[in-house]
């Protein structure tokens, strides 16, 4: 069912079935009949790792979702409630069982780091980050070398170096997977995630949002008409489709500027006709039967070309309409330092008209972050018309995003981050969207910062940026763990090195995208597999900062 | 984003902004559709072929078959359909019977309340250890676990058990200090969870004037003590514990919102806001239903302006309340005055509500202003290509539009606005402004067969004392 996660360096596979086996044995400790209430906020990623299936295997043979009042009756022996660890969620099962009962919640490493971490400065999420390193360091190796940039890589890091420590005289004797682990704070690249992603899979995130590898997109484009039958009415639910490298279509367009995606769609479509085309030529039998055996297949390219040409044009529909096009130019405009210092007139404009708030909260805060801060009188001048305009009930978020960094007054310090585009090269004027050769092409001339950082850690090194990293929040430091004598790698000429980069609250499909980009780079010598505590784009990213975001019109 | 000419065209010539254009926009259309047309062909070829199997199955929810969220909403419906209908209980013949005598621990037991025949406690400790024992074989037993059962654990040792998932006792630290040791080290271990079961422990164990007072000098437990307050809505003690600590001039809340001090003029306002939406629904409710007052008849209101932003307020007030005198609450002027809102924000709103009601006076007179001499002259802190947007929005007639499509500063704007909204007259004189024979003739074929619009046209080209540039 995953088998796509075993190719690549890194076989994802293995830490797919620990999960499993994980959550099998959980179940086998409750003998007999079950029934599983749940958190639903928990049933999509759980369906990463397990079906109903595998759940029915182990005698689970009721599921409700958790609600206040009475469980419906069930005839089980059992009952299992899979939450995440809140403190409302304790309530609410409080109230279905009277005796005082440690429930045991099975951890999902899912977590909202950012909120809970720079806003409400709770640290449990480093805590079960850093737990979930060991794990990971217990299947896969331990890794030799730790670098990391943040005041949460730093805690992270020192936790795992504790931990090891209190485990002292178990070896590890599984041979290294990784050669790096790379923690980065997103708060040391708060720009990255503000700006709007231009890549394939980047934008279907932005504009549809992908949860737990699915998509749900308008399903006007994808009903099926069968010849001969009437047309039935249009399918009034969202049509849900499944986005992971399996689908080698997907795979091959995900990461593309979204600009190079029709080129490759169309060059597809030859290719995928020319196999249909084969049919005439199948003259004989053996011809014939080999035609036939590839059908599935061609089939299955036709309906993931169908499927893909409906989604590119859905989004070609936005990405070319004036607002797409006002909005990313003022994008970069800030990104490349013109007029950050004064009130954006577009932005002005933005909110006399009511766009969505969240739309005007991204541009304000990439101004303030491209700045360094904004002049009291322009932060003032944004605040008095977003209160003025959406409502004073907004004053929360703001002070949020005030204590996230993201949309604060100029402090006296001069503005850093000309001085920082320049050495680490972050906006790149010729970026070719078709054949790129650099990471900017993911955001059409914009380098990732945090890919940035990545890059230049490999080669040359980070001794050749100290002064820049200097300007970046937080500290940056290198830490190396022992490794049992005979497990030291020999490396083969040729073979890559792997570094595990771990972002702490959250990263972009663009980024991604651009970390991958530069595991392909001929002579990069490096592979790089990603983990973080989110997936996020602008909106969710700003979303989770707000206050009560659900009573709050957008 | 209204740029000067000079600045527009540096703009469009820079190659700075590339801004994700297409560089030869019409080919990547082409490549779509090229898609497009492949996909519709090869569908027709396997038409009789296809069936739903490569098609994902999805249910009427929208979940794929088979997946857990899918089958949480399945089994769900179907215990409700079986509540429903009687029917004998069904006992699975793969599972070990559920008799009474085997255990007591049926659900139906647990709702009663009844003691089960095991205990709840031994059960969960298995679950909690093997959690962490199955993929860390690094994390195996630490040195502590080695010491005896019976708990003698230090304040430390005991924080180390909780971290680890494990029980641990907090009853038997009685004394203040044991249990500021606690407190002091679940800070120390960074561990969210912890700090909050200490909290817990302490909150009911220690009067509220101590643990306010221990509280206020340790930060972080701080902290984590008001989100778990939060989160458990104990509304009444939060209350109490931040007056405490506004009384220290840490910070003042209202209705539970958390504001530093240079926030209090947004509150006030915020404030000063709902008063006034409090008396204007009021009154204007009482004349909705009296039945009297023409507006509210003409145009219904469609909801209660409490809790409204500021600025939507303004625009209900300009639209139901606008030749109010200043001094009356719902008056727009005297609201932008209380509020002190930009010209330019009561610029638009007085537009659109006014434009809406097809006001077209109060529109000219938004306009107009009359200097010491008293002459008049238009001047817009907008721009004008965005009020003949909002005029056009709300169904401006011809004659009105062409008033201010006509003083939109740049003419190739001006041109294509005219064209837009056919002010032919506009068109016809900015063209003779630029001495364009061409375009103006071009034009020609656009106005009415033997119009005034064409003798214009007419007398302008025969006109010989004009200098034609083309």
């Amino acid at each position: 069912m995953a088998a796509h996660l075993s190719y690549g360096r890194v076989n994802l596979n293995i830490l797919r079935e620990a999960a499993r086996k994980e959550l099998r044995e959980f179940l086998d400790k409750c003998a007999g009949s079950k029934a599983i209430v749940w958190d639903e906020y928990l049933t999509g990623p759980f369906g990463l790792i397990a079906q109903y299936s595998l759940l029915k295997e182990h005698e689970v043979e009721k599921m409700f979702t958790l609600k206040s009042g009475r469980l419906p009756s069930a005839d089980v022996k059992n009952i299992i409630f899979f939450v995440r660890p809140r403190l409302e969620l304790m309530d609410i099962i409080a109230e279905n069982v009277f005796r005082c009962v440690y429930v045991s919640c099975y951890q999902t490493p899912h977590c909202k780091l950012v909120k809970e971490c720079y806003l409400e400065n709770d640290q449990t999420s480093l805590y079960h980050t850093a737990k979930g390193l060991m794990t990971l360091q217990a299947l896969y190796g331990t890794i030799p070398q730790i670098y990391g940039k943040g005041d949460c890589a730093r805690h992270v890091a020192n936790m795992m170096l504790r931990m090891k420590r209190e485990f002292a005289g178990t070896q590890n004797q599984i041979l290294p997977v990784f050669d790096t682990l790379l923690l980065l704070d997103r708060n040391v690249d708060l720009l990255t995630p503000l700006a709007t992603q231009l890549t394939y899979e980047g934008l279907i995130d932005e504009i549809y949002g992908i949860n737990n590898g699915y998509v749900k997109l308008p399903p006007e484009k994808f009903a099926q008409k069968k010849q001969g039958e009437a047309s039935k009415d249009l399918p009034t639910e969202p049509k849900k489709l499944q986005l992971n490298s399996a689908e080698e279509l997907y795979a091959e367009i995900r990461d593309k500027n979204f600009n190079a995606v029709g080129a490759a769609l169309s060059k597809k479509a030859k290719i995928i006709s020319a196999a249909f085309e084969e049919r005439h030529n199948a003259k004989t039998v053996g011809e014939i039967k080999q035609f036939v055996s590839q059908l599935p297949h061609m089939q299955a390219a036709r309906s993931s070309l169908a499927n893909h040409t409906s989604i590119a044009e859905l989004i070609k529909d936005i990405t070319t309409s004036e607002a797409f096009f006002d909005n990313l130019t003022v994008e970069q405009e800030f990104m490349t330092g013109v007029d950050t210092d004064k009130v954006n007139t577009y932005i002005e404009d933005c909110i006399a008209q009511k766009d969505p708030l969240i739309k005007i909260l991204r541009l304000v805060c990439m101004q303030s972050v491209c700045n360094n801060g904004l002049k009291q009188k322009v932060l003032d001048y944004y605040k008095r018309e977003i209160l003025q305009t959406y409502g004073y009930e907004h004053i929360l978020t703001l002070n949020n995003l005030e204590k996230g960094g993201l949309l604060k007054p100029q402090t006296s310090s001069r503005n850093n981050y000309p001085t920082i585009r320049k050495t680490l090269k972050l906006w790149m004027e010729d970026a070719n969207e078709q054949n790129p050769n650099d990471i900017s092409y993911v955001y059409s001339g914009y380098a990732p910062l945090s890919i940035r950082l990545t890059q230049v850690l490999a080669r040359p090194g980070w001794r050749s940026i100290e002064e820049v990293l200097k300007m970046l929040p937080g500290p940056h430091f290198e830490e190396r763990q022992q490794l049992p004598s005979g497990l030291h790698k020999k490396r083969q000429q040729g073979e890559n090195r792997t570094t595990l980069v771990f972002f702490l609250g959250g990263v972009t499909y663009a980024e991604i995208a651009a970390l991958r980009f530069l595991s392909q780079m001929e002579d990069s010598g490096m592979e790089y597999i990603i983990a973080t505590t989110k997936l996020v784009n602008g909106t969710t990213w700003i979303k989770s900062l707000m206050d009560r975001p659900e009573s709050q019109t957008p | 984003m209204t740029k000067s000419k000079a600045d527009e065209e540096d703009y469009w010539n820079s190659s700075k902004f590339k801004a994700f254009t297409f560089d030869d926009e019409d080919d990547e259309l082409i490549r779509l559709k090229e898609s497009r047309q492949a996909v519709n062909s090869i569908q027709r070829l396997v038409e009789e072929d296809d069936d739903e199997d490569d098609v994902e199955k999805v249910s009427w929810s929208g979940e794929p078959v088979g997946s857990i969220s899918w089958s949480v909403k399945e089994t769900a419906a179907s215990n409700q359909r079986t509540d429903r209908e009687p029917a004998f209980p069904k006992i699975p013949t793969d599972t070990p019977s559920l008799s009474k005598s085997q255990s007591g621990y049926s659900l139906s037991s647990l709702f009663k309340g009844e003691t089960g025949g095991r205990n709840f406690q031994s059960f969960t400790d298995t679950l909690s250890d093997s959690s962490i024992r199955l993929y860390a074989p690094e994390l195996r037993k630490p040195k502590s676990e080695y010491k005896d059962y019976v708990s003698d654990w230090s304040p430390e040792e005991t924080i180390q058990r909780l971290q680890q998932g494990k029980t641990a006792p907090l009853e038997k630290f009685r004394s203040l200090q044991d249990k500021l040791l606690l407190l002091d080290f679940a800070v120390s271990a960074h561990d969210g969870n912890v700090i909050t079961a200490v909290l817990i422990y302490l909150k009911r164990t220690l009067s509220k004037e101590v643990l306010f007072r221990e509280l206020e000098s340790r930060q972080t437990a701080l902290r984590h003590f008001i989100h778990y307050l939060t989160e458990t809505k104990d509304q009444r003690l939060l209350l109490e514990l931040l007056s405490l600590l506004v009384i220290h001039s840490y910070l003042f809340t209202v209705d539970f919102y958390f504001f530093t001090a240079k926030d209090s003029a947004h509150v006030q306002d915020h404030y000063t806001l709902l008063e006034r939406q409090i008396i204007i629904e009021a009154t204007d409710r009482q004349a909705e239903r009296g039945g009297k007052v023409e507006i509210f008849q003409k145009f219904p209101r469609r909801a209660s302006i409490l809790n409204m932003p500021l600025i939507t307020t303004l625009y209900y007030c300009c639209f139901y309340h606008y030749s109010e005198p200043e001094g009356t609450y719902s008056s727009p002027l005297n609201i932008r005055q209380a509020f002190k809102i930009s010209e330019k924000q009561y610029f638009v709103t007085a537009l659109a509500a006014r434009a809406k009601l097809k006001a077209w006076l109060d529109v000219d007179a938004l306009f107009t202003s009359r200097n010491w001499l008293g002459f008049t002259r238009k001047k817009s802190p907008l721009s004008f290509q965005r009020v003949v947007d909002v005029l056009q929005k709300n169904s401006a007639p011809t004659q009105v539009l062409q008033d201010y499509v006509g003083l939109v500063e740049d003419p190739d704007m001006r041109i294509s606005l005219a064209q837009k909204h056919k002010c032919h007259d506009i068109v016809i004189n900015t063209y003779r402004d630029m001495k364009d024979r061409q375009q103006l003739l071009g034009y020609r074929g656009k106005v009415g067969r033997g119009s005034a619009e064409e003798r214009k046209i007419d007398e302008l080209l025969n006109n010989q004392q004009i200098r034609w540039k083309n």
